[in-house]
């Protein structure tokens, strides 16, 4: 009910239904083994760990737990296959992607529901936005495999060979789909190693991979924790190395591939300043606010996790924001109301929390919306800090959650400085009715992406990746191609 | 109506009436004429419309009615349909290469032909959201102005389509067409018409709006001249012209500044006749300036 501590109240005291998606169109099996040279097998060590629902706590599947030695299996099984797939005629290697595109395009609500319940994402956010993605990236990348020659003029084209790729569990189909699709269409061949607390997605791709006629062993999916990542990007017979995580894993990935001249791409950490001045329109800038920090539990390296506004309108921006915070339900990933789902995992909500402690500590203004969350799972409101410093730990450091940290400025340059005040470097935001201000600040942030206007936008035709610490090469676009292979004279 | 023979099991068949593409419908030629298509003895295989200058300015007004919603769908949007197009086609393979063999080509070569045709498709799907990235600039200007440049649409072209090859040749100067946003009406091959006409029933199937593709059979002196000289028509891409129909179509062009886009005969089932420029022929190139600073 509207309220003057909840002015947007939309249900003016009516509730919301649940609207939950079915999930009995879903097929998870009890139990995953390794997807290698085209076949589900079993561990040689035997082990198996379980992949939970973080909205619940339950059981989704036990899923393998990839050694060494199964990882040297997939590898060289990559390897066997690599010769075949490098030869064949670049515009069938094309078609075998677009079989993937399509196939997910017919199965795109089943892979949306079990990336809800494997993640914890809400269900819109997965349904509208994942797994059409993942599958247009697919589509855009198939239709490069034979035009290769033209994305690099006076030079020839040649694939790597195996590529070791390790990815997170913040978007775990679409980051697959964004390693995998490029790797493929340059004419590579693949051993993927999804996160340990979302594998599902991967599988069931795996099984895509398989329907679609792929030759056994071009794709391999290895599941496991850090040592089966590490066994991944380590082994000598990997000759690329493709990264998305946190930039103290990446650091360690590239001491390790020091002196091998293997070539790596490094997607890795984010504190984007969302930069808001006084002639933006204010309201449109709060969604962007909104959907920059509170977008998948702000679990997004590229979030807009500093926010920076301009003195005169600070105030207006900043009760609106906590208006619109009011509005925002937490809750049921699968529900199609909810807009906020469950923080991924239990680590992740204790690291979320301690940074909530350290921010108070450090003389910050908490703020929470009122929301009640359930009580099974693991949940944190939307958060703002206010009264923070560029020194303060919430403003230097990535927490990967739905916290925000605001700060004021009064010129240009102040929000230029203090945007560029960071080791990292991956996205940016600024919002303004002025467009020769929007060139000025996009042209003067050292980030790889900007958003104008608008925040945390994906297409699989605009390359992304960052500058500085947030890491090296991009993924996406004409320029994402570069990644998946050698150029020749 | 097409002549077939009675079938085996003594059911008669029922043949089909070719008739032309335009706005997304099948009417014959307002024109009421007709040309009969004879296979090598002599048989007739089909009456066919003989389309008029009044059925190629219908399909003009259709194709620019089409035009600013076509290239306002997105890229990817449009290669999905382009790949949409290739899907049906290859429904439809054993269709196409009878009809092939029943214009006189080997049943190996109408496979090959048909075979391409479909890989056509899916190459320029797959350049629907890429040549704008190998075409674009960011142009760096002395003064403060962030500068671009951009591919866009012609708008609405006409097309004669190479004659010796009726389905290969046809896809291979359409494709590039539309992937650009273009609307088109298309006279097809005059010797070898009835794949336009059964490739129209496909586009009809595949999700591409009236108006997009138009396609009329006729014959190509009579009509050349219209093509070339319409005044709402940007561009015109003739195939196969000798030197005499380049002058001509050229001078025809020149009212309204046409582009003309000759090629000249190409095995276009080679892979030397796919590429990228054969969209950017039917491209406009837009530059923009913004000012930088505060």
């Amino acid at each position: 009910m509207a309220t003057p501590e909840n002015k947007l109240a939309f249900d003016d005291g009516w509730q919301y239904s649940p609207a939950p998606e079915s999930t009995d169109h879903i097929k998870v099996k009890k139990r995953y083994g390794l997807f290698i040279d085209g076949n589900f097998l079993a561990p040689e060590k035997g082990r198996y760990f379980d992949t939970i629902n973080p909205a619940t706590e339950e059981k989704l599947s036990r899923v393998a737990l990839a050694s060494e030695a199964d990882v040297d299996k997939a590898v060289k099984a990559a390897r066997k296959a690599y010769g075949k797939w490098s030869r064949i005629k670049p515009a069938e290697r094309g078609k075998y992607i677009y079989r993937i595109a399509r196939i997910m395009q017919e199965r795109a609500r089943e892979f949306a529901a079990i990336e809800s319940l494997d993640g914890g994402k809400p269900i819109r956010e997965s349904r509208d936005i994942d797994v059409p993605l993942a599958a247009a990236h697919f589509f855009y990348y198939a239709g490069w495999a034979d035009k290769l020659e033209y994305a690099f003029p006076g030079r020839k084209v040649r694939p790597l060979g195996v590529a070791g790729q390790v990815i997170p569990w913040n978007f775990p189909l679409l980051m697959a789909a964004w390693k995998l699709a490029p790797a493929l269409a340059c004419g590579n061949t693949v051993v993927l190693k999804p996160a340990e607390t979302t594998p599902l997605t991967a599988l069931k791709l795996a099984e895509v991979v398989r329907d679609a006629g792929l030759p056994d062993g071009v794709v391999n999916i290895v599941t496991g924790a850090g040592e089966t990542g590490a066994a991944v990007v380590g082994h000598p017979g990997v000759d690329k190395v493709a990264f998305t995580g946190s930039t103290e894993v990446g650091r360690v990935i590239m001491k390790a591939l020091a002196g091998t001249g293997k070539k790596y791409t490094l997607e890795l950490g984010g504190k984007a300043a969302n930069i808001v001045f006084a002639d933006a329109a204010i309201d449109q800038a709060v969604e962007g606010i909104v959907n920059g920090i509170f977008f998948n539990q702000g679990h997004v390296c590229c979030a807009g996790s500093r926010l920076f506004v301009q003195e005169s309108v600070a105030d207006e921006v900043i009760q609106k924001l906590k208006d619109r915070m009011e509005t925002l339900i937490v809750g049921d990933p699968l529900d199609k109301n909810t807009d906020i789902g469950a923080i991924n995992s239990a680590r992740q909500l204790e690291t979320i929390e301690r940074y909530l402690a350290i921010g108070q500590e450090e003389g910050g203004t908490m703020y929470q919306s009122s929301c009640k969350v359930p009580k099974e799972g693991y949940w944190c409101r939307p958060t703002i800090f206010t009264g923070v410093s560029q020194s303060n730990r919430v403003v230097q450091e990535e927490i990967f959650g739905p916290v925000l940290a605001i700060q004021t400025f009064r010129t240009f340059d102040e929000a230029l400085t203090k945007a560029n005040n960071t080791p990292y470097g991956l996205s940016g935001g600024v919002w303004t009715d002025k467009g020769a201000k929007i060139f000025r600040m996009t042209q003067s942030v050292r980030a790889g992406v900007i958003w104008a206007n608008t925040f945390n936008k994906f297409d699989p035709t605009s390359p992304f990746g960052g500058y500085k610490e947030s890491g090296v090469g991009r993924e996406g676009g004409l320029h994402g191609l570069d990644a998946y292979l050698r150029l020749e004279a | 109506m097409a002549a077939k023979k009675q079938s085996g099991s003594g059911r008669l068949s029922v043949a089909k009436t070719y008739k032309i593409y335009i706005n997304g419908k099948f009417p014959r030629t307002e024109s009421g004429r007709y040309f009969t298509l004879e296979d090598k003895r002599g048989a007739v295989i089909a009456n066919v419309c003989r389309g008029s200058r009044k059925d190629f300015r219908n399909a003009v007004v259709a194709a620019r009615k089409a035009q600013p919603g076509w290239a306002k769908a997105s890229a990817y949007l449009r290669g999905q349909i382009l790949y949409r197009i290739a899907e049906m086609l290859e429904g439809r393979r054993e269709q196409f290469i009878s009809e092939l063999v029943l214009q006189g080509a080997t049943a190996r070569a109408a496979d090959k032909e048909v075979d391409a045709s479909i890989d056509r498709l899916i190459y320029f799907a797959g350049w629907a959201d890429k040549y704008q990235q190998v075409f674009s600039a960011v142009n760096p200007v002395s003064s403060s102005h962030f500068n671009f440049s951009i591919l866009e649409p012609t708008g609405v072209v006409s097309m004669l389509a190479p004659n010796d090859s009726g389905l290969l040749g046809l896809i291979s100067n359409i494709a590039p067409t539309i992937v650009g946003g273009n609307t088109c009406v298309v006279l097809a091959s005059e010797t070898l018409p009835l794949s336009a006409v059964s490739f129209a029933e496909v586009l009809h199937a595949s999700d591409v709006p009236a108006g997009v593709v138009n396609i009329l059979t006729g014959y190509r002196d009579e009509l050349t001249g219209q093509f070339a000289s319409h005044m709402d028509v940007n561009a015109v891409v003739y195939c196969d012209g000798g030197r005499k129909v380049a002058r001509s179509v050229q001078e025809a062009a020149a009212d309204n500044i046409k582009h003309v886009i000759a090629r000249t005969k190409t095995d276009w089932a080679s892979d030397s006749a796919q590429h990228p420029y054969l969209i950017r022929d039917t491209q406009e190139v837009k530059t923009t300036w913004h000012p930088i600073g505060v």
